[in-house]
């Protein structure tokens, strides 16, 4: 049976034509060119790389960007419906996708002069060329405004170093957005962004190891030894940390539809299972423990997708704060890692194996639990906004 | 006619395949809140080789043609953002279930539109008749070739292939026809973003039509009878015996 959704709320009567259309054909994409390969590009820990033409062709990097950089120039909630669909496969090809469009394409578009987005743009959505995004540092993960990698003027350009952790696609990556501080460390508005060619003098980048989760995806570790960038690598609009900041916004945005997608692959896994697995001479679904566990997740996840569709349409109207969609990360990643684990209890013996989704969908969204901004720091983002009181400073 | 192709593709709105069909109590008709509706998918083979010939020819116009209810629009929308060019709905709240009367409004609105090539899906899921394009070439005074899973058309002649039992046969054909397609003959693309958002932009004309009266009448559905549960009728080799005696004495199979 091929991948149908949950909508229990008929939230498709909600959603345009075009709007379903995108889904459906995002969807059949995913179940015909993801859901066969992702179990053991996990396992041997592998992003498979041959699938970016086809996202690119398709439109599904930066759809959300305009038309004539080569974009398909979606809404914003057909730009969610494709990360959660994506996310339904895995997190990983979610994860590429929103670096690649949310936070190198979008800064580009956002900070970038007229030459950076016609020299890139068109190629970052083609997936002819791929990108990467560095914000986060060994010692500066959740405070990325104390970031100790510096860009400093020379006569002729920028000197910039520093190392960066964590970076998805860094390995693969043929752009760079770099965030480097060009004032005295710790000053927020000192930090900027470079677009920065990774064949430059001095720029390495290494697979990190060891992953236990997210392991279709490349996570990199860069290094900037003295690398040497023309006065045009600076994008002129980024000014402050509120220039990431922003970028981050974008992705967590996707990132709220896409744990709902991960989060309908289980429940409807659990479903399946619970329908079909005899024990005690019935199915385990005829127990109310099982019942309340699916109830559960289908009251979550219903929840979770009035609440990504609104956000869209304010997002649309174009009067969504970055507090809603604080709020939004933090409950629909969250809704998504109890509905991925409690799937894999479902499933039993089963449910630790590749062959099924739970187990990897329970690992990877750990990773996007904690990556563009941890559920902590929503929380305490939302502290902020309810209390006026900032739990940071 | 030039390496101009103008192709004409009948498409149907059909039950998804994999939908779980409830009858309506009112109408006696499928319940069409219980399903999905999709593209019949032979069709989409059709709206596929017909952009491809299109493609290769360097230029022409696939128009795509769905005769059904106001519905019917999304389904020419998704052939439309397939890549083609422009769509006409033969509307009609009552489209007949009978191929020859579709057929009939079919082939009345082709008449006169100066097609090399009209391409249909070798038959739609729903009814499974295998007839209306055949009828369509028959009532315009075209060859037809039903089924076809290989086709090249080059300087006003066509050639395709249809796959028999033990082989291939190859049928050549002039142009104008009508070819009707079947598995095999390619693989449908995806549509691409930026085709489903042109899609809306691409003329979709809308004719009301009135089926003529049909000569098949539908007194009514029925899902298939429940399937009777399963029973192990021993186990190892002690089962084979009463397997045998089960399945020539109940399922009379053997
Ligand atoms: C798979 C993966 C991919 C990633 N991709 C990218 C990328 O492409 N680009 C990029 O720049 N970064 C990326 N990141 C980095 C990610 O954004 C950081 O890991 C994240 O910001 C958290 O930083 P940290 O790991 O240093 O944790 P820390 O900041 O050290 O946090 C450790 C713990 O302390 C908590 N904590 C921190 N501060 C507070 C506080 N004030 N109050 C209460 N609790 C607090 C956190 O919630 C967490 O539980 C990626 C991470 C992962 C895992």
């Amino acid at each position: 049976m091929p991948f149908e959704g949950v909508d229990f709320y008929d939230m498709d009567s909600l959603l345009s034509e075009e709007e379903r259309a995108v889904r459906d054909m995002v969807r059949e994409w995913v179940e015909d060119n993801v859901i066969p390969i992702i179990g053991e590009c996990y396992v041997e820990g592998r992003f498979p790389r041959e699938l970016v033409p086809k996202m690119g062709e398709l439109g599904f990097m930066g759809a959300n960007l305009p038309e004539e950089y080569g974009c398909a120039g979606l809404n914003n909630v057909a730009y969610g419906l494709i990360n959660q669909e994506l996310e339904r496969g895995d997190s990983g090809i979610r994860s590429f996708a929103s670096v690649q469009g949310s936070l190198v394409m979008y800064p580009i578009f956002e900070f970038g002069t007229e030459e950076h987005r016609k020299e890139w743009l068109p190629k970052l959505a083609s997936g002819e060329k791929i990108g990467c995004f560095g914000l986060t540092e060994p010692d500066f993960g959740s405070n990325p405004g104390g970031m100790i990698t510096t860009a400093r003027k020379t006569d002729d350009g920028w000197l910039i170093n520093g190392a960066k952790m964590w970076i998805t696609s860094g390995s693969m990556a043929d752009v760079a957005i770099i965030w480097a501080q060009t004032g005295e460390i710790g000053d927020a508005k000192g930090i900027r962004g470079f677009v920065v060619p990774t064949d430059a003098r001095g720029f390495t980048a290494k697979d990190q190891k060891g992953k236990l989760s997210l392991r279709a995806s490349d996570t990199s570790e860069l290094v900037l030894e003295d690398v040497h960038v023309s006065e045009e690598a600076l994008m002129p609009k980024s000014g402050g940390l509120k220039s990431p900041l922003k970028c981050l916004t974008q992705a967590r945005y996707g990132i709220a539809w896409g744990g709902l997608g991960a989060a309908m692959a289980c429940y409807d896994e659990a479903v399946s299972y619970s329908k079909n697995r005899v024990m005690f001479d019935k199915p385990i679904g005829g127990f109310q423990l099982q019942q309340a566990r699916l109830a559960d997740m289908l009251t979550e996840i219903t929840k979770g997708q009035l609440l990504a569709l609104q956000l869209g349409r304010l997002k649309d109207a174009g009067t969504m704060t970055p507090q809603q969609v604080s709020l939004a990360k933090r409950n629909n990643v969250n809704l998504a890692a109890e509905a991925a684990r409690e799937t894999r209890r479902l499933l039993g013996a089963n449910g630790i194996l590749a062959e099924y989704q739970a187990m990897r969908h329970m690992a990877n969204i750990e990773s996007v639990y904690t990556y563009e901004g941890t559920h902590d720091i929503h929380t305490l983002i939302l502290g902020q906004e309810i209390t006026g009181i900032s739990a940071f400073s | 006619m030039g390496d101009q192709l103008k192709i004409a593709v009948l498409v149907k709105r059909v039950p998804d395949s994999e939908a779980r069909i409830k009858i309506d109590s009112g109408s006696g008709g499928i319940d069409p809140a219980s399903v999905k509706f999709v593209v019949n998918p032979y069709d989409e083979y059709a709206v596929e080789e017909a952009l491809a010939l299109k493609e290769k020819a360097g230029e022409g116009e696939v128009v795509v043609i769905s005769l059904g209810a106001d519905s019917s629009q999304e389904t020419l929308r998704s052939a439309l953002a397939m890549g083609a060019d422009r769509g006409v709905l033969l509307k009609t709240e009552n489209a007949p279930t009978d191929p020859f009367a579709a057929a009939q409004i079919l082939a009345a609105e082709l008449e006169d539109g100066g097609f090399d090539l009209i391409l249909s899906g070798k038959l739609a899921i729903d009814d499974y008749h295998h007839a209306t394009g055949i009828i369509v070439a028959e009532l315009l005074g075209l060859p037809g070739v039903s089924a076809a899973s290989g086709l090249t058309v080059e300087s006003g002649k066509g050639s395709a292939e249809r796959e028999i039992e033990g082989g291939v046969e190859v049928v050549d054909f002039q142009l104008p026809a009508v070819v009707t397609c079947d598995k095999g003959l390619n693989e449908p693309r995806y549509p691409a973003l930026k085709g489903i958002m042109m899609a809306k932009k691409k003329p979709l004309e809308v004719k009301d039509v009135t089926p003529a009266d049909s000569g098949v009448e539908v007194v009514g559905l029925d899902l298939p009878p429940a399937r009777p549960e399963g029973r192990i009728v021993g186990e190892g080799v002690d089962g084979v015996a009463p397997l045998i005696a089960a399945l020539q004495q109940e399922a009379k199979v053997l």
